[in-house]
């Protein structure tokens, strides 16, 4: 039989904001523990929360940058259940009215001529604080309680179930990762947990459009390890069902050491949370103003910037796609062209080429790219003006970053040292090491003529009809410039020279 | 001088006749003798309470005394109050110190009272009676055989025996007026969101509100001022423009338009209780006030709606209580779910107990809809029911409780018995209305009555030009316990 993967997924995005979603207490990661837990934190008896606007705001942003249906009111509620991190011995949630419903993302699947886009829809979006941390480890056979996570902002955005293979659901997280980014309602560090999944993983034969019993994978931390643990459970499904078995609803663990997926705990076992309105916070009311306000400062965003690329620039699809996976990158490109504005191409190439594998080799990123995108405008022009050949445009680059990336990795973020910026830098290193391509066509008669003359076996078997001998010689005409010949115009006066 | 009004302390203070230092420690001398019979207070601590008088007197001699500047106020144990055990009556915090001041605190530190002691009370103020507490039950000073009502019965019976000139209270169905009326002293219970919430130990967050015990009218006016106003600390406080609560004092009621419901006055209520409240009645009738019937038809259903809504968020509310971070925790246990298990079964006393049970019930799936969600409709009906009751009228009067203190010991084995005679002051804190109790004679046995006054939001100023205006013609309002009596 055939069979058709269906997932759904539910992302924990860690908002951005200073401070918690409820109290004042910072919200900055690697504190010691209990050093960011303020009374409301600790849940002391009497102390009541406050909802920060911060979290609020940026939750407008999402569903605005998703089309979604901005809820007002929306209703906080209580998710009570006991646990040693969780204070309060309930989270704050919101259950039956979120803040955001409805809304999609497009991605993009596939690449080299195989690109695919589709939809996915989005259920909700709700705001919910985080709960503190177990440490097991250290307390000989006692526990320790962290709970400066507790009260954390998070976002938990949840999808139908609309994805048919692990790679849809991972380009989903990427779009979802990037669009977060984007929009700067999360910092995307997945190792800080940030921005962390839930798989809903389920299996039907191809065909049928009733949903099988699904599994839940909690905590995946990875695009790798969601992509993983969702290829396990549909294989662990598809072979129950084809033994004959059944699937049981379930909460399960991905272990990545193994690469397994494991039962947690099931549907039968499932707790009670008691849901209900929570009394101490009044209904969240959103002035359509504030949402307005909210939208005037939204950045550009990922998919309108796409379609203007394409449009405005005639880049592909790809090219688009891959120059808006991320702000930075985006925010770059188009420094670049504003310099160049007139082959909007070769800076796309550049920028996904030399850039982003030398910027990938060194573990960095766009926000901090030693080079400027006045510098590698100015490289670009010279390949354009045709004072350097684009060969040549490589050894120049590799020596520009060399020379800029000597100052130290923080001090050279291109972004905010604008003044100290040596814009000439390409111009300085083609002259100073007379990279200057030779065009002057005097010279070049002079250069082509000489090596002919060195070279009459290549220049006999060429005229015998061995057309390969054409490259060799302007190999040697090359190497006779040490590489510095206008390769464009040395074929031209090679070939009228040989017709003579 | 025990039973002058804050104003006339206040003066006394001015003119320097007396210092705060001395008048705390006659205060406490007077705590020494009585609290022992009749346990009102859970932790008294004279050197704390002296030094603020200390600097109380400071403040008067530098010229910067407010009007409760130096003057003892009672602090119902559900505050948290830094420095001082507060341990909401119950064994679960026995061990708590409070690290920070309530709200309600931190105005009556910074208007320079002088904080009396922590008064004892239901646990976790569920209760009628005063008698769930983990720290024993509290006395009635009128007649020690009797309970004092609940759950602010501490504050209630400190006041009545003239331990404190002022306490407060908080009052989730009931808990400040019913005490007060038992115990023969006023008390008010402010609209829902005047005073903030932040520091007092919550029971149901959507009714608690804390208020003011006293002698008189004007003296919960004075308290007033103090504890209302905005806290951005508490997303259910009010932001409005200060008021003061003694502004409308004098004002005569000639033209008031009482209400009074006609489903109040039926066979629940005692004789001697309706013998009261109609003789009062008709002293305001002698001030110039007109009656009207009213009528609230879902008086019946309050209770129940009550006991619904009340546990559920106290199901929830009292969760933290886990023996994990602060409180009680059970020495020995096997696992974390054992933990969770002997703390809360030790830590919790029965009534506390029962009420988590119903609430959890109540919140739990299957249930939720017939009882959560129906006990919200009908809390809105209540609401208005109220509301079409004052277009007709300006108060509302009734008896605060349908009963005169009852015996000690008397009710505590039939929990629905007690929960019934909550009707008429459950109903004021479901719709959020201000409720005013002062005392109107007395019933059976030579105890107190109280009688209910019922505004409308944000009529706490009428309210109490009400009940002052009954106090200017009227004794009740000053007479003490005959024991009591120096």
């Amino acid at each position: 039989m055939q069979w058709e993967i269906v997932i759904g997924l539910e992302v924990h995005t860690q908002l951005s904001t200073q401070s918690k979603i409820f109290s004042g207490a910072s919200t900055a990661f690697g504190a010691a523990p209990n050093a960011e837990a303020c009374a409301v934190d600790l849940a002391l008896p009497g102390v009541l929360p406050v909802l920060n606007r911060g979290a609020v705001e940026r939750a407008i942003k999402l569903g605005l940058a998703v089309r979604g249906k901005i809820n007002s009111p929306s209703i906080f509620a209580r998710k009570n259940y006991f646990y040693p991190d969780l204070p309060k011995g309930y989270q704050i949630s919101q259950y039956e009215l979120p803040v955001v419903e409805g809304g999609s993302v497009r991605i993009q699947t596939g690449h080299d001529g195989n690109e695919c886009e589709k939809t996915i829809r989005l259920t909700r979006a709700h705001l919910e604080e985080d709960a503190g941390k177990s440490l097991h480890e250290d307390f000989h056979g006692m526990t320790g309680i962290d709970l400066n996570r507790a009260g954390t902002p998070l976002l938990e955005i949840v999808s139908e179930p609309d994805m048919r293979s692990s790679a849809e659901a991972v380009a989903y997280a990427k779009t979802l990762h990037s669009l977060v980014r984007w929009i700067g309602i999360c910092d995307g560090n997945m190792q800080e947990g940030s921005f962390r999944c839930d798989a809903n993983v389920s299996v039907r034969p191809r065909g049928s459009d009733t949903l099988g019993t699904r599994c839940e994978i909690k905590n995946l931390n990875s695009f790798r390890f969601l992509e993983k643990a969702i290829d396990y459970e549909a294989r662990r499904q598809i072979e129950i069902l084809e033994d004959g078995g059944a699937i049981h609803q379930q909460t399960r663990l991905y272990d990545s050491d193994k690469g397994e997926t494991r039962a947690m705990r099931s549907k039968e076992d499932a707790q009670d949370y008691r849901y209900f309105p929570d009394p101490d916070l009044l209904p969240l009311e959103i002035p359509e103003s504030w949402i307005a306000e909210v939208k005037s400062r939204l950045p550009e965003l990922p998919q309108q910037m796409h379609t203007r690329l394409e449009r405005d620039y005639g880049l592909s699809a790809y090219d688009a796609a891959s120059l808006t996976a991320d702000r930075e990158i985006a925010e770059y490109f188009e420094a670049v062209v504003d310099k160049l504005p007139s082959d909007p191409k070769l800076c796309a190439n550049w920028v996904m080429g030399e850039i982003s594998a030398y910027l990938n080799d060194e573990g960095r990123f766009f926000g901090d790219c030693p080079l400027s995108p006045g510098q590698l405008a100015q490289l670009l022009a010279r390949i354009k003006d045709g004072t350097i050949s684009g060969k040549m445009a490589k050894e120049v680059f590799r020596q520009m970053w060399l020379k800029a990336g000597l100052i130290g990795k923080q001090a050279t973020a291109w972004k905010g040292r604008d003044s100290q910026i040596n814009e000439n830098l390409a111009d300085q290193i083609i002259e100073s090491q007379g990279l200057r391509q030779i065009s002057d066509s005097g010279e070049l008669e002079k250069l082509v003529g000489e090596v002919m003359a060195a070279n009459s076996k290549s220049v006999e078997e060429f005229k015998a009809g061995k057309e390969k001998a054409f490259n060799a010689i302007v190999g040697q005409v090359m190497k006779a410039a040490k590489g510095k010949a206008n390769p464009a115009q040395v074929n031209e006066i090679l070939k009228r020279k040989l017709m003579e | 001088m025990l039973n002058f009004s804050l104003k006339q302390l206040s003066a006394l203070l001015a003119a320097k006749k007396i210092s705060s230092a001395e008048l705390t420690g006659e205060f406490l001398r007077r705590s020494r003798t009585l609290n022992p019979d009749y346990n009102a207070f859970i932790t008294i601590d004279e050197e704390a309470s002296l030094a603020q008088a200390r600097a109380a007197d400071i403040m008067i001699a530098a010229g910067r005394a407010y009007p409760l500047t130096g003057i003892p106020v009672a602090q119902k144990d559900i505050f948290c109050t830094r420095g001082w055990l507060t341990t909401c009556g119950s064994r679960m915090l026995s061990n708590f110190v409070s690290p920070y001041d309530a709200d309600v605190v931190e105005r009556f530190n910074a208007a320079g009272a002088v904080n009396i002691g922590k008064t004892n009370m239901d646990e976790f103020a569920m209760g009628s009676s005063s008698e769930t507490s983990f720290y024993g039950p509290v006395k009635n000073p009128w007649d020690t055989t009797a309970v004092p009502g609940g759950s602010s019965g501490g504050s209630a019976c400190a006041v009545a025996a003239r331990m404190t000139p002022a306490a407060t209270g908080t009052d989730t169905g009931g808990s400040i007026r019913q005490p007060a009326a038992l115990c023969g002293i006023s008390g008010l219970k402010p609209t829902y969101g005047l005073v903030s919430r932040y520091g007092m130990i919550a029971f149901a967050s959507s009714l608690d509100q804390g208020g003011p015990m006293a002698k008189s009218a004007e003296d919960l006016a004075l308290m007033l001022n103090v504890m209302a106003g905005f806290d951005r600390r508490d997303s259910t406080s009010l932001q409005r423009e200060p008021e003061d609560y003694t502004r409308d004092l004098e004002k005569p009621l000639e033209g008031l338009r009482i209400g009074l419901p006609k489903e109040y006055f039926v066979k629940e209520i005692n004789d001697d209780v309706a013998r009261a409240v109609e003789a009062a009645v008709a002293e305001y009738r002698k001030l110039g006030a007109k009656t009207v019937e009213v009528s609230l038809p879902t008086t019946k259903l309050a209770v129940s709606v009550y006991y619904v809504l009340a546990p559920a968020e106290a199901s929830s509310n009292l969760s933290r209580f886990d023996g994990v971070r602060y409180g009680y925790r059970a020495p020995e246990y096997t696992d974390i779910d054992d933990m969770y298990r002997k703390s809360r079964a030790q830590g919790f006393g029965a009534e506390v107990k029962r009420r988590i049970l119903i609430g959890t019930y109540v919140l739990s799936h299957g249930y939720y809809d017939a009882y959560y969600i129906q006990a919200q409709k009908l809390r809105r009906l209540i609401a208005q029911d109220f509301a079409e009751a004052f277009k007709l009228c300006d108060i509302i009067m009734g008896p605060t409780s349908p009963t005169v203190a009852f015996g000690l010991g008397e009710k505590s084995s039939d929990p629905v018995r007690m929960y019934l005679s909550d009707a008429y002051t459950i109903a004021v804190n479901l719709a959020g209305l201000p409720g005013l109790s002062i005392p109107a004679g007395f019933g059976e046995k030579n105890r107190p009555v109280g009688l209910h006054i019922v505004g409308n939001y944000f009529a706490e100023a009428k309210m109490l030009n009400v009940a002052h205006q009954y106090q200017q013609v009227t004794d009740w309002h000053i007479r003490t316990p005959v024991q009591l009596e120096s």
